[in-house]
């Protein structure tokens, strides 16, 4: 990280979101919820995760009491940035027909609020920058998507407690953000008694000038870079061998119908993973039947739907949906935006009902390798 | 048909009138579903005429006497399209627990005077019995889904069939995942969508009434149930219950309980 580095004591986080507030951003940030980390409207450091960690295994998660008070020493739960920009469920257009006949059609436009998102994970941001090539970087960029992100200030906190599930340093995407494309406007990370904080853009420029700073010291460093060590050291890792084409070798693996023999085929792991981008449109029309809504939802390839043409479902049972998830996040998606689908934050792991680990499924198509 | 506008007609049997009940709360919607079509037969409220020649039969309620077998015959013949609503029309519902029981004995063991109940021996679903057009499930269905129903049927076109499990609903409404964080023995990866999460989203699990979502796993879900400390038996229990007749759930429920 070449961005200049300062130091806030702890409390003094208030600062930071009375700030952004003051600047007219709507802020999101983590708090538990039904037992688990989620993302939701802040306004009090208060409301924040405080003294809060939790366990994850593949399909499992718990929330505890930490001994430590750190505000962010926890793992990701199931969301982070994705749906605050790739919305679950949206309106795109109206259709209304007039008493003379005459059939209008009018965009719905989102909401263009400023949202400032606080603690979002290195993997997060690794996983921003490939929904951002999907939805802008192509010939048509989505106006949807387009607005909200421009909307947003990301304020990235440093991982320093990667869970069981975690793989996001053999990825290459973790645990600290390592942002040559300064895709986050900021970035904190939390040491014993206060945050080290450095501005990546402009936008982020203005928020840390309205805060009263200190240079940070050796001493801090030191405690980042030691923190930064330890979360790299991650016991789940990729697989060594060539995962991209040994996949395409194995489409006829006898392992894709094993693994199916536990797969619910619920979509649970697309829903989850902050790179999935499929979705469906859907049209409904109002009882009158003089006024239709065109809507856009998260989809699956493990929904029937996804891959209905025509008459024919061309992958009908569970094997052939898994395969195509796996096989599309490893290996065809480097055709498409030039690295793997996967950024290691082991959320398909964890919120996977039956716990099908995606590292143990990887395993199995390795032949003599793995 | 003879009408100007649209013939409707709503039958009852075997059931507790909850899916009628989704038609009856649909407030506004339902004043104007009223200056739309002729609402020939609505017993609950208020026109009767059972026998009118209608566009659309909404059927609610399984078969479970002989007279329902008659009735529903009468019905097929008077509707051009056949609609059942709910899981007791469309799988034969709680009720359809009793196939599993030996009907005669547990007749006699309740009833004073065992003769005057005519009951056949198994509730049943109205598709075993006649044709059916369309079919919404639930206990109870929801508003929304008849709303849609009816405005395609008007449309002249079938409703989008949504068949993907309710963990996909789950998950865009941005629900804690009750199976994962909290251990609670939830049905929703084997469950049709529909109801938009409505247990989840509440904090409890997903108990199966909108019935068998597409290509099920079954097996792998009661494997998972027993992970969670289930027993055999509740596990059965799991998928024996509002949608006992909904064959996936039925071939599942029957091998966990022999399992034992």
């Amino acid at each position: 990280m070449n961005m200049e580095q300062y130091y806030f004591q702890t409390d003094q986080l208030q600062w930071l979101l009375d700030n952004l507030l003051d600047e007219g951003y709507r802020c999101v940030g983590p708090q538990v919820r039904d037992g688990a980390i989620m993302y939701d409207e802040l306004s009090r450091v208060e409301q924040l995760p405080r003294g809060m960690t939790e366990t994850q295994a593949p399909g499992s998660y718990s929330l505890k009491k930490h001994a430590s008070q750190k505000y962010f020493d926890w793992a990701n739960g199931p969301q982070a940035i994705k749906p605050l920009l790739f919305a679950p469920q949206e309106k795109l257009w109206q259709s209304a027909q007039a008493a003379d006949g005459q059939i209008s059609f009018n965009t719905a436009g989102p909401e263009l609020k400023p949202v400032a998102i606080i603690g979002a994970r290195a993997c997060d941001i690794a996983a921003m920058k490939l929904q951002d090539q999907h939805f802008l970087q192509q010939q048509y960029s989505d106006p949807f998507y387009k607005s909200r992100r421009e909307n947003l200030l990301i304020i990235a906190v440093n991982c320093g407690h990667p869970a069981a599930t975690c793989f996001c340093h053999s990825t290459g995407d973790g645990p600290f953000v390592e942002d040559d494309e300064a895709a986050a406007d900021m970035v904190l990370t939390e040491l014993e008694h206060g945050f080290l904080i450095a501005a990546y853009t402009d936008r982020g420029e203005k928020i840390l000038e309205g805060l009263a700073l200190d240079g940070c010291n050796q001493q801090h460093l030191d405690e980042s870079a030691s923190i930064k060590a330890r979360s790299s050291i991650q016991d789940k890792q990729l697989p060594q061998f060539d995962i991209r084409s040994s996949l395409l070798k194995e489409l006829d693996n006898k392992a894709w119908d094993s693994i199916a023999e536990t797969c619910l085929s619920c979509g649970n792991c697309t829903s989850v993973c902050p790179t999935c981008f499929c979705h469906s449109e859907n049209d409904v029309p109002e009882l009158d039947g003089k006024s239709s809504s065109h809507f856009r939802e998260w989809d699956s390839c493990f929904s029937q739907g996804h891959s209905y043409i025509h008459g024919i479902t061309i992958r009908s049972n569970t094997s052939q949906r898994y395969r195509q998830w796996l096989t599309h996040k490893f290996s065809t998606w480097h055709d498409q935006y030039g690295r793997s689908g996967c950024v290691g934050c082991g959320r398909c792991v964890t919120w996977c009902p039956v716990g099908i680990d995606v590292i143990e499924s990887l395993a199995k198509f390795g032949g003599d390798a793995s | 048909m003879s009408h100007n506008k649209p013939a409707i007609a709503v039958h009852k049997f075997s059931s507790c009138d909850g899916c009628q009940l989704a038609l009856l709360n649909l407030g506004e919607s339902l004043l104007t579903l009223s200056s739309m079509v002729d609402i020939l037969h609505f017993a609950e409220a208020g026109p009767v005429d059972e026998n009118a020649k209608v566009d659309i039969a909404i059927i609610e309620g399984s078969i479970s006497t002989t007279d329902d077998i008659e009735r529903i015959n009468r019905i097929r013949e008077n509707s051009t399209l056949v609609m059942t609503i709910g899981a007791c029309a469309t799988a034969g519902g709680l009720q359809a627990l009793r196939n599993m029981a030996n009907t005669q004995q547990w007749i006699a063991d309740i009833y004073a005077n065992p003769a005057v109940i005519k009951s056949l021996e198994k509730s049943t679903a109205i598709k075993k019995h006649i044709k059916v057009d369309l079919e919404l499930w639930g206990c109870p269905v929801s508003s929304r889904q008849i709303v849609s129903a009816i405005r395609a049927l008007l449309f002249g076109v079938l409703p989008e069939e949504q068949n993907d499990k309710v963990c996909m609903e789950c998950k865009r409404r941005q629900i804690v995942c009750v199976m994962v964080a909290k251990n609670e023995p939830c049905m929703g990866p084997v469950t049709r969508t529909g109801c938009g999460a409505l247990c989840p989203s509440v904090g409890r699990d997903c108990y199966g009434c909108y019935g068998p979502a597409e290509n099920p796993n079954t097996q792998a879900m009661a494997n998972r149930l027993e992970g969670l400390g289930l027993v055999k038996d509740e596990v059965a229990r799991r998928f024996l219950f509002i949608n006992s007749g909904a064959e996936a759930f039925h071939r599942q429920g029957v091998r966990s309980r022999e399992a034992e």
